[in-house]
């Protein structure tokens, strides 16, 4: 046997400073992290430019009136013009809460289902169901929804009409129930059920085991213990849940569009067929408009934008904070 | 003799539990019957509803008798729930269904072999087919691939691996910007580049505003796919005397390989059917156009919505063949997600 001489190489330089490869990948990497504000910043930066003429000559007149005409003489010149995204607004926003009232009582339902009714195997399906729901295109949720469930929910508004119709939402002088915000409500609501729901599912399911079987020792029924346990603990998570299905059914569109009558009306009066829509807004007006009505769609659109931000953002502070407490 | 000590279940269903539960159930069941025949309410959801309202009413009623209180609000809630989660459901059943019913007489081979160039949507199903819209989705979704997927993989590397300064406020942004309405990034494309520079309807335009929908999901599944890779491996790597690049591109990114590529799938099923910012860029062109970045470019949800809106009965069977052929393609992405998905858990 012999003694193999042992080569130790010589040890590297000891540096505190990263080597270049090093600089450049962090480089890389911070440039593409930095891109969501880019974009975010762009979006804001170009439709604010796009829609200044508009929204300079408007005012605040462009989110308290209602009307949307504009008239050229032959050779295109602007004569005249005005632009109010009141009645957009308020449909918008009534669309979205009627979707998130339908929504959030069935979702969190159907989270304490998933959470602690289901067996396994039921579970597993459920969950693989409402994934794959909340990955339809939009555009089969407003085919769908505007050939087949309009039919149904045009009944339940006649129902609603009948027997709860002294309640100012549901009273309405000329019955016309087609493409009313109460049916894009509900298309909505379909929509943002999944979202709901997984969000709900995943607060419910970090509630504090021990305590769960605290409660179950004590003799609580399952009920009982949900009351005590559960939901003190996800309450604050499945309103951060519901506001980002909020957010997502402000930015709807050709699902919206499909099913919602477009009046320049403010209409609070959720069964007649008359509604407005921001997003909608746009896809109607966008085919055949002037290059200056483009501009006004523009600066609708920057509204549409700052609105889900603000909501978005709302909701991730909401559901970031429970997450990490934890109570 | 021997004896076997059986043991007692006293939590299990007695034979007469069940008989009562089943009393229940037929009891609601013709309550449901009965209540449809007698009032105005018509349809096959008000039998559903009926029976629901019946079931949990007698239920509760029932257990409030033998048990107390306190049992029949937990008989009353055992009931909602179970109806919250039909009702969550039953919408998705009634779209498959619906999707496969009316979208199935209008598949046929020469669907795929033909484009609408000749052909306009009212036209009889033999004429024209969907072969411009499958070539323009797939032109949009490897052009949105090619961008969004370094974009997105980079936003997670630096919330996993770089965690500088700024890891707080991007990861905030990137969930910002997975809420942008979709028309909102149409008509920023359309502000910021298509007409001040291109000028002109193409298919390049369209997957950039897919791509600014696509980033924010590939970012956050490939967040917490790199976030589960255990920390281990990168000090191991670091050891070895790997400097950080290496470290992440030899074994952190290979270690999460299947994970990241259910990400890129997710993003891509994502947009698959996204309509809106179609509908402002691409100009949607009847023919196959090989070329991404001049003339107006078909796609599958731009088909849809011109023959949806066509309204004969032709074009509505042309719609639905669409959408079913549409459907297909995002469950197929979704189910493979969703096998690597499981696979690397159980792993």
């Amino acid at each position: 046997m012999s003694t193999q001489e042992l080569v130790i190489p010589a040890p590297r330089e000891i540096v505190t400073e990263p080597r270049r490869s090093d600089k450049i990948f962090r480089g890389v990497v911070t440039g593409g992290g930095l891109s969501s504000l880019a974009i975010l910043g762009l979006i804001a930066i170009f439709l604010g430019y796009r829609g200044f003429e508009v929204l300079r000559q408007e005012g605040i007149g462009f989110i308290t009136h209602s009307d949307w005409s504009i008239s050229t003489d032959d050779a295109g010149n602007v004569l005249d013009s005005h632009f109010g995204l009141a009645a957009m607004l308020v449909g918008t926003i009534l669309c979205s809460l009627i979707a998130v009232v339908i929504a959030v009582p069935i979702s969190v339902f159907s989270a304490l289902f998933l959470n602690f009714y289901a067996p396994g195997w039921l579970k597993k399906i459920l969950i693989t169901i409402i994934d794959m729901m909340a990955a339809f295109p939009s555009i089969l949720f407003g085919i769908w929804g505007f050939l087949v469930l309009m039919p149904s929910v045009e009944y339940w508004a006649k129902l609603l009409h009948r027997y709860l119709g002294f309640i100012p939402f549901f009273d309405m002088q000329v019955p016309v129930y087609t493409r009313s915000p109460f049916v894009a409500g509900v298309v909505l609501s379909i929509m943002i059920i999944p979202i709901i729901t997984s969000v709900s599912r995943e607060i419910f399911s970090q509630a504090p085991l021990d305590r769960i079987q605290a409660a179950y020792a004590l003799g609580a029924t399952r009920w009982a213990m949900i009351k005590a346990v559960v939901i003190p603990h996800g309450r604050s998570g499945v309103i951060g849940g519901a506001m980002l299905g909020l957010g997502r059914a402000m930015g709807e569109t050709v699902a919206v569009f499909t099913v919602l009558n477009i009046v320049f009306q403010v209409n609070w009066q959720m069964l007649l067929g008359a509604g407005g829509n921001v997003a909608s807004l746009i896809i109607l007006k966008f085919g055949d408009a002037s290059p200056y009505e483009i501009k006004a769609l523009m600066a609708a659109g920057l509204i549409l934008f700052l609105l889900t931000l603000i909501v978005n953002a709302i909701a991730n502070v909401i559901v970031k904070t429970t997450g990490k407490s934890g109570r | 003799m021997t004896m076997t000590a059986t043991p007692s279940k006293p939590w299990a269903a007695s034979a007469k539990d069940r008989a009562i539960d089943g009393a229940i159930f037929v009891g609601s069941l013709l309550s449901s019957y009965l209540l449809v025949f007698l009032t105005a309410l018509k349809g096959k959801l008000a039998y559903f509803v009926c029976f629901f309202i019946a079931y949990a009413i007698f239920t509760t009623v029932f257990k409030g008798i033998q048990r107390g209180n306190a049992a029949a609000k937990d008989a009353l809630v055992n009931s909602l729930v179970a109806i919250g989660a039909i009702v969550t459901v039953i919408p998705a059943a009634s779209i498959l269904l619906t999707v496969l019913q009316k979208g199935l007489p209008g598949i046929s081979f020469s669907l795929f072999t033909n484009d609408m160039s000749l052909a306009t949507p009212t036209d009889p199903l033999s004429n024209g087919g969907l072969l411009h819209a499958i070539t323009g989705t797939l032109t949009l979704m490897v052009l949105a691939l090619i961008m969004s997927v370094p974009i997105g993989i980079l936003t997670a590397l630096y919330l996993t691996e770089i965690k500088g300064r700024f890891t707080g406020p991007i990861r905030f942004l990137v969930q910002a910007m997975s809420g942008v309405p979709s028309i909102v990034a149409g008509l920023f494309i359309l502000s910021a580049i298509l007409y001040p520079i291109t000028k002109g309807y193409s298919g390049f335009m369209g997957a950039l505003a897919l791509t600014i929908l696509m980033i924010p999901t590939i970012a956050r599944t490939s967040e917490e796919v790199l976030n589960l890779i255990p920390n281990d491996l990168r000090e191991a790597g670091t050891a070895l005397g790997g400097t950080q690049w290496r470290t992440v591109a030899m074994i952190v990114l290979p270690a999460a390989r299947s994970g990241l590529v259910t990400a890129v799938i997710l993003g891509v099923a994502r947009i698959a059917g996204e309509t809106a910012p179609i509908l402002l860029l691409t100009g949607g062109g009847d023919k196959v156009n090989p070329n991404a970045f001049t003339g107006p470019m078909g796609s599958m949800p731009y088909y849809i919505w011109k023959s949806f809106n066509a309204g004969s009965p032709e074009a509505i069977t042309r719609a639905w063949a669409g959408l079913l052929v549409l459907v297909g393609l995002v469950l197929i992405l979704f189910t493979t997600a969703r096998f690597l998905g499981s696979r690397k858990v159980s792993k």
